[in-house]
C-alpha cells in the first residue's frame, strides 16, 4: 500500500483536504519564520511557537528556471520530460515572504503582486512507491 | 601605519584541464613574487582559500615548506575579501611585515550545486529545485526593476561593456566582444536574465603579496595601499542568497554596510574613486551593486549605463578586465583578480584597457552566499 508522504514534516499541514504553510512566530518580538526554528533569528531568543502562515499570498518576486538542476534536484523527471518552472517569494498572511516554486499557466503569466493559491502536489516517487508531496502555488482561480 | 599591495599575480582564468586548481594557485603565487622581486621563503604569513580546489595551504608542497604560517579561509564569494582581511589585519596589528594571500578553484561545468546542509537547510530545499543561485540573482533583480524602473536595456549594456573589457584582457576567459542584439536575443536563462547576462563557473588563481608600507619602496617603486578592508554578514531583513524566506521588514543589505565601514575607514567618499570591481555574477546584480555601494542613488543606473558612464573612459569606470562576466567565476580566486585588476590600474599598466587620467583610488566589491560582503579601497 503506497501512500502520499510529506517532504518533510512540518513545512505544511498535511495530510490536509486544504493545507496551509507552517511556520513559526517569536514569543518575543513576534516576528515569524520558515521553515519553523526553535530561535529567532531576528532577537536571537529561544522561545517560538509553531504557527499557521495562511494558504493564499501575494507574489514579491519571481523568476522562471528553464534548465534542469543538478543534484540534490529529486523529481521524476529527466533531461527530456523537464519542464521549467517558476519560483517566487510569496507574502504570506502570517507575516513572512515564503519561497517556492510557482506553478506556470500561459493564461496567467506571473507579474509582481498577483495572488497565489498554496497546493500539495506530488514531486516524485520513491522507491517503495510512495508519493513525496511538496508544497507550492498556482495562481488564483476565480 | 599602512598597509601595501607590493606584488601582483594571475593563473589565466577559464579553463586550464592539464592544471590542478592548486597548481593554478601556485601559478599566482609565483607570479605575485616574481612582480616584487620576492622569493617564497621571504613570506611570513599566507591566507589563502578555494570552494572546489582543495585546501590552499597544500600549496606549501609545491611552492616549499618553509614552515611559515597558512591559514586556510573559506567564506563562498567572499572568500577572497576575507583572506585579504585577514592579512590586512595581521600586519596591521604589528605581528608580520609580509605574507601572501592567494585564491583559486576548479569547478565543474555548469550552475554551481550546492549541499543544503552546508548552508544549515534541509533536503528539501535543494531537491525541490530552489537552490540554484542563479534564481536569487534574478528575483532580486526582477524586484529591484519593479521598485527602480530598470529596464532590460540595462542589463544588456552591463553585458555589452563587460565583454568588451574582456576583450582586452589577455587572461580573461570570454575574449570576445558580443554585440547588443546578441545579448538582447541570448537564450532566457531565469527570467529576466539571459546566458550573456551570467557569468559561468570557471577556473583560475589569484595572488597578491603585502607588506607594511614603510618598507614597501625597497621592492616595488609603485605600491598600492590597501587603505581599508571590510567585511560585512547580512542583517534581518536583508534579502539573501538560500533564505527559504525572507522577513517582511526591510534591512540594508550586507554590501551596504561593507561598503559604509571601508569608506569611513579610508576617510574617502565615493565621489573620490576613480576605478571600481563591482561583483557581476551577472548584469542584474552589476547595477543593484552600482547603488549599493554608494557610487549612485538607485534607479540612476539606467541612465548611467546609456551615457555610457561606467565604461572604461566613463566617469565611474566599473570592471575594467570584464570582471565575473568575462573571467568567469572561479569562487576563491575572483575576489583577489579584482583586487588585481585594481593595481593594475592603479600602477598605470593597462594597456589598451587603462583608465586614462592616472586613477589614483580603486575600489572592490563581492558579495556570496549567504549574504556576505567584501570592500577593499586602494590607492596610490
Amino acid at each position: 500500500m503506497t501512500s502520499q508522504i510529506a517532504i518533510q514534516e512540518g513545512l505544511f499541514s498535511w495530510p490536509s483536504d486544504h493545507p496551509e504553510l507552517l511556520g513559526s512566530r517569536c514569543q518575543h518580538c513576534g516576528e515569524a519564520s520558515f521553515p519553523s526554528q526553535p530561535d529567532c533569528r531576528c532577537c536571537g531568543q529561544r522561545d517560538t511557537q509553531i504557527v499557521s502562515l495562511g494558504h493564499r499570498g501575494k507574489l514579491w518576486t519571481w523568476t522562471i528556471q528553464s534548465f534542469m538542476p543538478k543534484p540534490p534536484y529529486a523529481t521524476d523527471e529527466t533531461a527530456e520530460s523537464f519542464t521549467p518552472y517558476g519560483v517566487g517569494y510569496v507574502e504570506m498572511p502570517g507575516g513572512v515572504r515564503v519561497e517556492g516554486r510557482i506553478q506556470l499557466n500561459p493564461a496567467a503569466p506571473l507579474t509582481i503582486g498577483m495572488p497565489l493559491d498554496l497546493v500539495v502536489e506530488p514531486l516524485r516517487t520513491d522507491a517503495d512507491g510512495n508519493q513525496i508531496m511538496m508544497f507550492s502555488f498556482k495562481p488564483v482561480e476565480e | 601605519m599602512d598597509v601595501a599591495i607590493i606584488g601582483i599575480g594571475l593563473h589565466p582564468f577559464g579553463r586550464s584541464p592539464e592544471l590542478t586548481g592548486q597548481q593554478q594557485g601556485a601559478n599566482a603565487v609565483r607570479a605575485a613574487l616574481a612582480d616584487a622581486g620576492l622569493q617564497w621563503k621571504d613570506m611570513q604569513f599566507a591566507y589563502g582559500g578555494s570552494q572546489d580546489g582543495g585546501n590552499a595551504d597544500a600549496l606549501v608542497n609545491e611552492l616549499g615548506l618553509t614552515g611559515l604560517q597558512f591559514t586556510n579561509i573559506w567564506n563562498g564569494c567572499a572568500t577572497g575579501g576575507s583572506s585579504l582581511h585577514a592579512a590586512y589585519t595581521a600586519i596591521k596589528s604589528g605581528e608580520y611585515d609580509m605574507g601572501v594571500v592567494v585564491g583559486f578553484d576548479k569547478h565543474p561545468r555548469g550552475a554551481f550545486n550546492p549541499k543544503p546542509s552546508d548552508w544549515g537547510l534541509d533536503n528539501w530545499y535543494g531537491e525541490s529545485g530552489m537552490m540554484l543561485t542563479t534564481q536569487f540573482f534574478a528575483m532580486k533583480t526582477q524586484r529591484y526593476m519593479h521598485d527602480h524602473g530598470i529596464t532590460n536595456d540595462a542589463l544588456i549594456r552591463v553585458a555589452e561593456k563587460a565583454f568588451y573589457n574582456g576583450s582586452l584582457t589577455s587572461t580573461a576567459w570570454r575574449r570576445e566582444a558580443l554585440s547588443y542584439e546578441q545579448i538582447a536575443n541570448s537564450q532566457m536563462v531565469s527570467d529576466p536574465l539571459r546566458k550573456y547576462m551570467f557569468c559561468s563557473p570557471a577556473e583560475g588563481g589569484a595572488a597578491l603579496i603585502l607588506c607594511n608600507a614603510d618598507i614597501a619602496r625597497r621592492y616595488t617603486r609603485k605600491p598600492v595601499l590597501l587603505k581599508a578592508a571590510a567585511v560585512r554578514t547580512r542583517h534581518y531583513g536583508s534579502f539573501e542568497v538560500f533564505s527559504p524566506s525572507q522577513p517582511m521588514q526591510v534591512a540594508d543589505a550586507p554590501t551596504v554596510t561593507a561598503s559604509k565601514a571601508a569608506f569611513e575607514l579610508a576617510g574617502i567618499g565615493p565621489q573620490e574613486v576613480d576605478v571600481l570591481q563591482l561583483q557581476d555574477t551577472d548584469s542584474g546584480t552589476e547595477v543593484i551593486h552600482m547603488a549599493e555601494n554608494g557610487f549612485c542613488e538607485h534607479g540612476e543606473q539606467e541612465q548611467l549605463l546609456r551615457d555610457g558612464a561606467t565604461r572604461i573612459d566613463g566617469a565611474m569606470p566599473v570592471n575594467t578586465d570584464g570582471g565575473c562576466l568575462a573571467n568567469g567565476e572561479p569562487v576563491g580566486a575572483s575576489g583577489l583578480r579584482q583586487v588585481h585588476e585594481i593595481c593594475v590600474q592603479l600602477r598605470g599598466e593597462g594597456g589598451n584597457r587603462q583608465v586614462p587620467g592616472s586613477p589614483k583610488v580603486g575600489y572592490t566589491h563581492v558579495y556570496g552566499a549567504p549574504g556576505i560582503s567584501g570592500v577593499n579601497i586602494l590607492t596610490v
